[in-house]
């Protein structure tokens, strides 16, 4: 039983926009499911008694004063964007295959 | 094309409506939810923005307080529970409105849950229930270019603004609202606007629909009567007005009502309202968006918000709505109806500022009610937009009250106000609209007409006292009607020995 299918490397593929071919789509599926099953190992050492951690760290509360920072400038803001125009950032066609 | 709709009140005959409203709201921090980068609605694009809400590599958000105590404030005044640990998470989502690929959201820990907020509708009180209400930020605003309406169906491109990607946005959701039947569309409606009114109260957003800083989301599903089973339901987005809410209910119920009449089965899906028709049409269809892959959020540490900071904020809440019209109510001797007139106009506050200001509750009731809402509804703008404040319709109804002004010159006082010629002491001056109530000068006046009108005043010697009215008109006149037309009268009277 593998750790995940082809199937569902093919749906995040679908939903992350990634086009990965047949061949793409075997090599990978069959890599994840070597990297999660090495992390599902993790789940065999957690007894009853500990609970899911999803942080490290053991902090509540932290929290920033409500103070306005300098923001970027615009031309800084877009300094890494493919395209722009109009100070905003240009992409391409939204709703391409549902439209 | 438009969609077939069956007649309302034939609808309601045969389907019970469900509703669930999702509402949210930005709040009104200074800055951002997650960055200190400014909020201020309208800025040049991206002018707004920082690497944190842009999602550059190797940044990191960090939670803000006061948005925080926000969203506690609006939780305690809708009845939640405030939970003692919960955590932010990722809603991943490909879709240019978000920088980063994911907004931060809450999902399975909301931080207020289970509360309930009443709303009345024609006298009778609803009970909404109020599933949760969680924190996360607002996403930036798309400009669809090409195509024929500027729409993103069939756009060539989209221009993307972040200046209001992660601003602090608070969701409301309410449980199923039932047994609202044909009063549906009103209920939806009035809670909306009691929300709005309650959260305005609170002080942590503006709310203004128009601006978006408040906006709803409407579920709407039928059941056949009789049916202990509801239907598939719809969510209508960008209903932007309270006015649009009930439209979009009722609209959706007969829409609704016509597809399951025609043997069809409603359709899980988005639907866009259009302001201008009323209508909704079909949006993307949801299954596949609906998969958003949440987890837990690495980069910020989770919300424990201690029980005595619970109960500070909730010592520190403003007198509510709901409070605050029973008090009113009490204190001004309003009938329901007239109160409810009153909040309809949205004239409460401004009444009760005129007050405070030092005005009788009748008179601020009056002026705000009559000659203000008329001129409000000539101009086509809301009570509250009058270039008049509550002060200055104080400080008319003090001159009245010391007998400097009467009714007729008061609203000419209004008009000079409303005309921005400044306070109401500076066009009674500029005008010169004081009642001449020197008794000297009016003196003066009266044997001035009397020596102009030889002819009448004779006739009034001679016991005609109904003639006088002539006179008093001349005096009037010549005192351009600020005059004590009583005390003229008199004068006059007791002049031509007729008293």
């Amino acid at each position: 039983m593998s750790a995940i299918t082809r199937d569902e490397v093919a749906h995040l593929a679908r939903l992350s926009r990634l086009a990965l071919g047949e061949e793409e789509l075997d090599h990978l599926a069959a890599q994840l499911d070597v990297i999660i099953s090495a992390v599902a190992r993790v789940q065999e050492v957690a007894a009853e008694d500990i609970p899911p951690t999803s942080h490290a760290l053991p902090l509540t509360n932290v929290f920033r004063p409500d103070e306005v920072r300098p923001s970027l400038s615009p031309e800084q803001a877009l300094a890494g964007a493919p395209a722009a125009e109009e100070q905003r950032f240009r992409v391409p066609r939204i709703l391409g295959e549902e439209a | 094309m438009s969609a077939a709709l069956m007649p309302y009140e034939e609808a309601l005959a045969k389907y019970e409506p469900v509703l669930g409203v999702e509402t949210h709201i930005e709040l009104g921090t200074a800055s951002k939810m997650f960055c200190g980068c400014p909020t201020t609605f309208g800025a040049p694009p991206n002018t707004q923005v920082c690497p944190v809400c842009l999602g550059l590599p190797g940044s990191l958000p960090v939670a803000n307080k006061a948005a925080i105590e926000g969203i506690i404030k609006i939780g305690l005044a809708l009845n939640c529970t405030i939970v003692e640990w919960c955590r932010f998470a990722r809603k991943n989502y490909f879709y240019p409105d978000m920088p980063k690929n994911f907004q931060i959201s809450q999902y399975d820990e909301p931080l207020c849950v289970d509360g309930h907020l009443d709303v009345e509708v024609d006298g009778e009180t609803y009970r909404i229930g109020i599933e949760r209400v969680h924190m996360e930020e607002d996403t930036g605003k798309s400009l669809h270019v090409g195509g024929a309406t500027g729409r993103i169906h069939g756009a060539d491109y989209s221009l993307v603004d972040y200046n209001r990607a992660g601003i602090p946005l608070v969701e409301i959701v309410t449980k199923p609202i039932t047994g609202t039947g044909d009063k549906a569309p009103l209920v939806a409606r009035a809670y909306a606007t009691e929300l709005r009114e309650l959260v305005r109260a609170l002080g942590v957003s503006d709310v203004r629909m128009e601006e978006g800083s408040m906006r709803c989301d409407i579920n709407v599903s039928l059941a056949p009567r009789g049916s202990a089973e509801w239907g598939t339901r719809t969510e209508t987005k960008n209903v932007n007005s309270l006015r649009s809410v009930e439209r979009a209910v009722r609209h959706e119920i007969e829409r609704q009502a016509a597809v399951l009449e025609s043997g069809g089965t409603v359709v899980q899906e988005t639907r866009h309202f259009h302001e201008d028709t009323g209508t909704t049409t079909s949006g993307r269809s949801k299954e596949e968006a609906q998969d958003y892959r949440y987890f837990p959020e690495p980069d910020l540490v989770p919300i424990a918000p201690s029980r005595e900071w619970v109960e500070e904020l909730r010592a520190s809440l403003p007198e509510l709505p709901a409070a605050r019209r029973r008090r009113v109510q009490a204190e001004w001797g309003l009938t329901d109806l007239e109160l409810r007139d009153v909040v309809n106009a949205g004239a409460l506050d401004l009444i009760e500022d005129t007050v405070k200001a030092g005005c009788a509750p009748a008179p601020a009731r009056k002026w705000w009610m009559n000659e203000l809402s008329r001129r409000a509804a000539e101009q086509g703008v809301e009570l509250s937009d009058l270039p008049i404040t509550p002060r200055q319709v104080a400080r008319i109804q003090a001159l009245i009250d010391e007998g400097s002004l009467n009714d007729k010159l008061a609203r000419q006082v209004f008009e000079g106000v409303l005309a921005g010629e400044g306070d109401p002491d500076q066009v009674v001056a500029a005008r010169g609209l004081k009642i001449v109530s020197d008794e000297g000068e009016l003196s003066a006046i009266v044997d001035q007409v009397i020596a102009d009108n030889a002819e009448v005043a004779e006739k009034v010697r001679s016991g005609k006292v109904a003639a006088a009215g002539a006179l008093v008109g001349a005096v009037m006149k010549a005192t351009r009607g600020q005059a004590d037309a009583a005390r003229a009268r008199e004068l006059i009277l007791e002049k031509l020995g007729a008293s």
